[in-house]
């Protein structure tokens, strides 16, 4: 067979060699790929089919033949009546899973009357202060019909236990409820800093859910573990990649410590990952971190469970790669974005809303970015046919190269003494730092071009609907809560919160303790408070 | 954290002209989010422009970036926000900069601020906003003219 040689493919329209082109995160890439770029490329051993080890292309056999992937909006604004509304609605317009967003008070553990919740309620996400918001929030959507994601981190186990008190409350056990927990502490010491008490109790609420999920919740995902923030604050996509699997092995190590067996938790493990705007670049990313996670699972852990082995992922298309100037553009990045997860093989995604970089989204913008997943499901023909890239010179070549990126970075990380280290020593945060600035030079210097920010800009931004939150959500939702604390058994609350102090300072698992507190409606701040005291707070060092 | 980085190992002359003088700025993340990747590469610009640059971190209060401002004697405060508190958290920093008889402390600001409230902080006296996607030689710009007494 006559290989072509792929070093300088001549056009007859210049007569020169093309430029050098490289992908958003600077990955060299040739104008022309062939076999000579595989080399002794093996299918069994590089991909397998879907469904078989190491699962490059697809965990399951048929993939969107047989099931498509969850379409998942993220949503939340205001009080849990408003976002029960939208929920709804997002419902009756054929969404297939909630995904909860709340607000900054309720992620960073404080209540909606708490001073520094001032002018923060309800304006990212809905604001839930006890069971009686949970309560409200999805009031008429029975929960062992749907499966629900809840993006929240360092009150993360709070969370959980009202919506399994409200499943009760349902008449719903805990082994009927499926869904997912962000849960993922360490990324957001490394990039999204939505930490509250430093790393090692940390740790042991995340091994506390997990092994609360195993015993108790097999139909739900303890643990999500997110590539998406590390790519938001400026990653590159093997960073992403990298720095991801690596959390998820310091959580395989921490539950292995706790006494589990890996196969007891890991094939609940579930990661979430961003879908930028290179779309090639994130097609082999998705590809790559599949073949990593199986063979780490496998070689590293010993899993003997195919199951364990799986990389499941959500996906979110790039909030990052949208654009204040000429919103409507968005549109066109977010489909492409999820063109690649689709084609990456994702198990569910969110399509971002094209105003999302000015505020939430409007009904109108979020029902533009859910009907954006059902041309690709339904329109393009893209599900017909399972990983259809598999043998393309380029996307395997690129795979392996994120791969390479990915198993090095884990070298350095493992040098340094692991992920803990590093994220005390700086080294993540730097890494990102660094790619998030040599990004904006290059736009600076013209070197990339966004459509509408460096080039064919338009004079003036034209006016964009959005969403607005009032003050009167602020004032309501203090209200609720100050009123809420007046009608409760002051006893009890007293009581349920001195069994969870001592719980704290001794080692067994918080969930009950947890469960116990939020059917005593326990506030979110009041239990947060609790732990802190026994916990401490964590200060990061500042990495500019 | 501040870096001098002074092209001349020379002490400055005491008596420098004011529009040699370095002009210092203090970056922060103000309110509850933590999203600071803007931050960091807007603070990093100004350094690599010559600005002397003091940046606080994150969730900081109107009250310690107000204090930290006077302490490090600067002559402007870039908020950073993305959580939707813009509206009740910046004017009261312009606010508490008045009390302090700090007032000509420049305050601008960046992050996720729709058109009218960006107008109505700039009626309140902030110097400028500068929303997702402004180039980095905007803001230099800017604070080379704006902040230079």
């Amino acid at each position: 067979m006559a290989v072509r040689s792929k070093t300088s493919p001549k056009d007859s329209r210049a007569g020169q060699a093309p430029k050098p082109a490289s992908t958003i995160s600077g990955v060299p890439v040739e104008a022309l790929y062939t076999p000579e770029d595989l080399g002794s490329f093996r299918y069994d051993e590089k991909l397998g089919d879907p469904g078989e080890f190491p699962y490059t292309r697809g965990i399951y056999p048929s993939m969107y033949r047989g099931q498509l992937w969850t379409m998942r909006q993220f949503a939340g604004y205001g009080t849990a009546e408003e976002t029960n509304r939208r929920y709804k609605f997002l419902l009756s317009q054929g969404q297939t899973g909630l995904s909860v967003a709340f607000d900054m008070p309720t992620l960073m553990g404080y209540d909606s009357d708490a001073p520094v919740s001032e002018g923060e309620v309800g304006r990212c996400g809905v604001a839930i202060d006890s069971l009686q918001d949970m309560e409200d929030l999805f009031a008429g959507i029975r929960l062992d019909q749907i499966t629900t994601s809840m993006t929240i981190n360092s009150p993360a186990a709070i969370l959980w236990a009202m919506y399994i008190a409200v499943a009760e409350k349902q008449g719903v056990q805990p082994a009927q409820l499926g869904g997912t927990l962000q849960n993922d502490i360490l990324k957001e010491y490394i990039a999204q800093k939505e930490y509250i008490f430093p790393p090692a109790p940390s740790m042991r609420l995340v091994v506390d859910t997990i092994v609360f999920a195993s015993r108790h919740m097999p139909r739900w995902h303890a643990v999500s573990i997110s590539g998406y923030h590390i790519r938001e604050a400026g990653s590159t996509a093997v960073q992403e990649l990298a720095f991801t699997l690596a959390d998820g092995m310091a959580y395989v190590d921490a539950a292995i410590k706790a006494g589990l067996d890996v196969d007891e938790f890991a094939p609940r493990l579930s990661f979430f990952f961003n879908a930028h705007i290179d779309f090639f670049e994130e097609i082999a990313k998705y590809r790559a971190a599949r073949r990593l996670w199986a063979h780490i699972m496998r070689d590293r852990y010993h899993a003997k469970n195919p199951r364990s082995w799986m990389c499941r992922f959500h996906t979110q298309t790039a909030g990052c790669s949208l654009t204040g100037q000429q919103v409507e553009n968005n549109i066109s990045r977010t489909a492409f974005e999820a063109l690649s997860a689709v084609l990456g093989g994702t198990n569910s995604l969110h399509t971002n809303s094209m105003d999302e970089v000015l505020a939430l989204p409007t009904e109108k913008a979020a029902q533009v970015a859910l009907r954006t997943q059902q041309i690709i499901a339904h329109e393009t023909g893209v599900t017909n046919t399972v990983d259809p890239l598999a043998g393309s010179y380029f996307v395997e070549s690129l795979t392996d190269e994120i791969a390479r990126g990915a198993l090095d970075y884990f070298k350095r990380i493992d040098e340094q003494g692991g992920v803990l280290a590093c994220i005390e020593n700086g080294f993540f945060q730097r890494e990102i730092a660094d790619a998030a600035f040599r990004y904006e030079r290059e736009l600076e210097a013209q070197e990339r071009i966004v459509v509408g920010v460096n080039a064919y800009q338009e004079g003036t931004r034209a006016e964009v609907p959005t969403l607005k939150i009032g003050f009167e959500t602020e004032r309501a939702q203090a209200k609720k809560v100050r009123a809420l604390r007046e009608r409760r058994d002051g006893t009890s609350v007293r009581n349920r919160l001195t069994e969870l102090q001592a719980a704290a300072r001794g080692q067994d698992n918080l969930m009950p303790v947890l469960i116990d507190c939020v059917k005593a409606y326990v506030t979110e701040g009041e239990i947060m408070a609790t732990l802190k005291e026994v916990f401490g707070v964590y200060r990061e060092p500042t990495i500019l | 954290m501040s870096t001098a980085s002074r092209p001349s190992s020379k002490p400055a002359p005491r008596t420098e002209p004011a529009s040699q003088k370095k002009i210092r700025v203090l970056t922060l993340k103000l309110g509850l989010d933590g999203h600071d990747r803007g931050v960091k590469v807007v603070s990093r610009a100004l350094r690599d422009a010559g600005v002397e640059v003091i940046y606080a971190g994150l969730r900081q209060t109107p009250e310690m970036a107000v204090e930290a401002a006077i302490q490090e004697d600067v002559d402007g405060i870039g908020v950073s926000i993305l959580s939707g508190a813009h509206m009740t958290l910046i004017p009261r920093v312009l606010e508490l900069l008045k009390e302090r008889g700090a007032g000509d402390i420049v305050v601008f600001a960046g992050g996720i601020i729709p058109d009218d409230e960006a107008a109505e902080l700039k009626t309140l006296g902030v110097a400028e906003i500068f929303g997702p996607g402004t180039s980095l030689a905007t803001i230099v710009d800017f604070v080379n003219s704006r902040l230079r007494k």
